[in-house]
C-alpha cells in the first residue's frame, strides 16, 4: 500500500533536489563545455552557470529563478495498491514544495491572468501516466522553464521533405531561437506520430541521461550530426558566441500517419532540470539522479 | 573590454562612454519588470500618474525574482534575468519617459529598444540567464516591493545591489548590438550547415 503521504514526501523530496541539484551527467556536460570554450565571452558565461550550480547546491536554493512549471511523470506498477492516492498527494507535494523551498508561483490563469500562488491550476501540475508490469511506483519530476518553452515549435511539414526537411526544421529552430532559451541547451527532438504525439515524445526525451547515446545506432549517429551542427552555428553560451550552444540532441520518433511528418522539437536550458524516485511495495525509496544521503 | 564599477543614478555622460564587450559592475538601486510591469508604469504615464519610484538614472532589470517572507521583510532566493525579447514592445517608451540608462537582461533586445538606447542614451547589460543565486548573492537588501497584486514575478521589486555583475554590454549608445554582430555570423554558417546535413 503505497500512502498519499508518503508520495507527497517523496514528491517534495523531488522537486527540491530538482530545483537544488543537477543530475550528474548535466554537470558533466557543462564543465565539458567549460573546458572546450575558446570564447572569451562564452567561457565566462559558462563559468558563471557553474559557480551558480556550485552555489545552488552548497545553499541548497534554487539554481534559476524559473522554478518552471511542474510535470510529473508517473510510471507505475500494476500491482501498486493506493494508486487513487497519487494525483491529490502531487498537488499537495506542489502546494508543500511552493512554500517550503520555496518555488517561484509559476500556475496563471491564461483568462484573467490570475497567478493562484500555489504551483496548482487546472491540469497543473500535470501529471503523465504509465502503467508498467509490477510493485513499484516510480515518480519522475521536471520542473520546465519558460524561457525555453517558449522557443520550442512542432512542424507539419509533407513527407516529400522527410529526413531533409526534419534536419532543417531542428537547425532552424536552434537559429531562431538564438539567445533566447539560454543556451548551451538540450534538444528533445521527436519525429511522427501525430501533432501531440510528436510533442509528447519530445518533451519526455528531456529525462534521458545526456552522457546515454540513443540505443539505435542510426539515431545516435544522427543526434550527434545534429548536435555539432547545432554548435558549429556559434550561437554560444547565452548566445554571446562561443562552441557550445547545444550540449545533447535527444531523438525519438513513432510511425506516422501517410500523409503527415510531424516533427517536434522542445527546448531545454543549460538548467536540465529533473530527479527520480522509486517507492518500492516495502516502503523503500530510492533516489535514481540524485545522491540522497 | 574595459571594466567599469558603477553606481547609481548613472549618469548620461558615463553611459555614453560604454562599449559593446565591456564589463559593469554595477552598485545602487535597481527595479525589476517584466511585461506587466513594464505595461502598468506606461499606463501611469498615460494618466499622469507618478511611478512608485523615480527611475531616472536607474537600470531595469528584466526579472521575476523568487522572494522569500521573513519576519514581514523580503529576501531574495533567486533572480537571474528573464527573456528581454519580450518587453521590446515597451522598452523605447520606456527608456524615453523614465531615463534609466541601463536595462539588464538576457537575450538581447530589438531594433526599437537598439535604437532609444541610441537616442536618449542607455546601455544593455546581459547577464548570465540561470545564473539566479549569483544574482541573488548580489542584491544586499530588497528596499521595497510595489505592484504586488500583479503576483511575484511581473511585480516591481525595488533592489540594493552591490557589485552585480559581470554585466557584459551587450548594447551600447552607439548602436552596437552584440546579439546582432553573433546573429549576423550564424546566419553566414546556416549555408554551410545546410550543406553538410545534406539539406535540400
Amino acid at each position: 500500500m503505497v500512502t498519499g503521504k508518503t508520495v507527497e514526501n517523496v514528491a517534495v523530496k523531488l522537486i527540491q533536489l530538482a530545483v537544488t541539484e543537477l543530475p550528474q551527467d548535466v554537470k558533466e556536460a557543462l564543465h565539458k563545455a567549460y573546458n572546450e570554450e575558446t570564447n572569451k565571452i562564452g567561457k565566462a558565461q559558462l563559468k558563471a552557470i557553474l559557480d551558480n550550480v556550485n552555489l545552488a547546491e552548497k545553499t541548497c536554493a534554487p539554481m534559476c529563478q524559473d522554478t518552471g512549471v511542474i510535470i510529473f511523470h508517473v510510471k507505475a506498477g500494476s500491482k501498486v495498491d493506493g494508486l487513487d492516492n497519487v494525483e491529490t498527494a502531487l498537488r499537495n507535494a506542489a502546494v508543500r514544495a511552493t512554500k517550503e523551498i520555496p518555488l517561484r508561483p509559476n500556475a496563471v490563469n491564461p483568462f484573467t491572468q490570475k497567478n493562484t500562488g500555489n504551483n496548482t491550476g487546472r491540469f497543473i501540475p500535470y501529471i503523465h501516466w504509465e502503467i508498467v508490469v509490477g510493485e513499484t511506483l516510480e515518480i519522475t519530476v521536471m520542473p520546465k522553464g519558460g524561457g525555453s518553452e517558449n522557443v520550442s515549435a512542432l512542424a507539419m511539414l509533407s513527407p516529400n521533405q522527410g529526413i531533409s526537411g526534419f534536419k532543417k526544421f531542428v537547425i532552424d529552430t536552434v537559429i531562431k531561437a538564438g539567445a533566447k532559451p539560454c543556451p548551451p541547451t538540450v534538444l528533445g527532438v521527436a519525429v511522427g506520430g501525430g501533432a501531440e504525439i510528436a510533442m509528447n515524445l519530445a518533451k519526455a526525451a528531456l529525462l534521458k541521461p545526456l552522457n546515454q547515446p540513443n540505443p539505435n545506432p542510426e539515431l545516435a549517429k544522427l543526434e550527434q550530426e545534429l548536435r555539432e551542427a547545432a554548435n558549429s552555428t556559434g550561437i554560444g553560451p547565452m548566445g554571446l558566441g562561443g562552441k557550445t550552444t547545444v550540449l545533447a540532441v535527444k531523438i525519438d520518433y513513432a510511425h506516422r500517419h501517410p500523409a503527415s511528418y510531424p516533427v517536434a522539437v522542445v527546448v531545454q536550458c543549460w538548467a536540465a532540470r529533473r530527479a527520480t524516485a522509486r517507492i518500492y511495495s516495502d516502503g523503500t525509496i530510492e533516489y535514481l539522479t540524485h545522491k540522497v544521503a | 573590454m574595459a571594466v567599469y564599477r558603477l553606481s547609481t543614478p548613472i549618469s548620461e555622460e558615463i553611459v555614453r562612454k560604454l562599449q559593446v564587450n565591456d564589463k559593469v559592475y554595477l552598485s545602487g538601486t535597481i527595479v525589476t519588470a517584466r511585461d506587466a510591469g513594464h505595461r502598468r508604469a506606461l499606463r501611469f504615464h498615460n494618466e499622469g500618474r507618478q511611478l512608485p519610484i523615480n527611475l531616472d538614472g536607474l537600470a531595469v532589470f528584466h526579472c521575476g525574482p523568487l522572494m522569500r517572507q521573513e519576519n514581514k521583510s523580503w529576501r531574495v532566493v533567486a533572480a537571474g534575468p528573464t527573456t528581454s525579447s519580450r518587453m521590446e514592445p515597451f522598452e523605447d517608451q520606456f527608456i524615453k519617459l523614465f531615463k534609466i540608462r541601463m536595462i539588464i537582461g538576457k537575450g538581447g533586445m530589438g531594433k526599437k529598444a537598439v535604437n532609444a538606447m541610441k537616442k536618449y542614451g542607455a546601455v544593455y547589460g546581459a547577464f548570465t540567464g540561470g545564473a539566479a543565486v549569483l544574482a541573488a548573492k548580489a542584491i544586499k537588501r530588497v528596499k521595497g516591493v510595489e505592484w504586488s497584486d500583479l503576483g511575484m514575478p511581473e511585480a516591481m521589486w525595488i533592489l540594493e545591489v552591490e557589485d552585480f555583475g559581470p554585466l557584459t554590454v551587450a548594447i551600447d549608445t552607439h548602436g552596437n548590438n552584440l546579439f546582432e554582430i553573433i546573429q549576423t555570423k550564424v546566419d553566414k554558417t546556416k549555408e554551410q550547415i545546410y550543406k553538410k546535413l545534406g539539406i535540400k
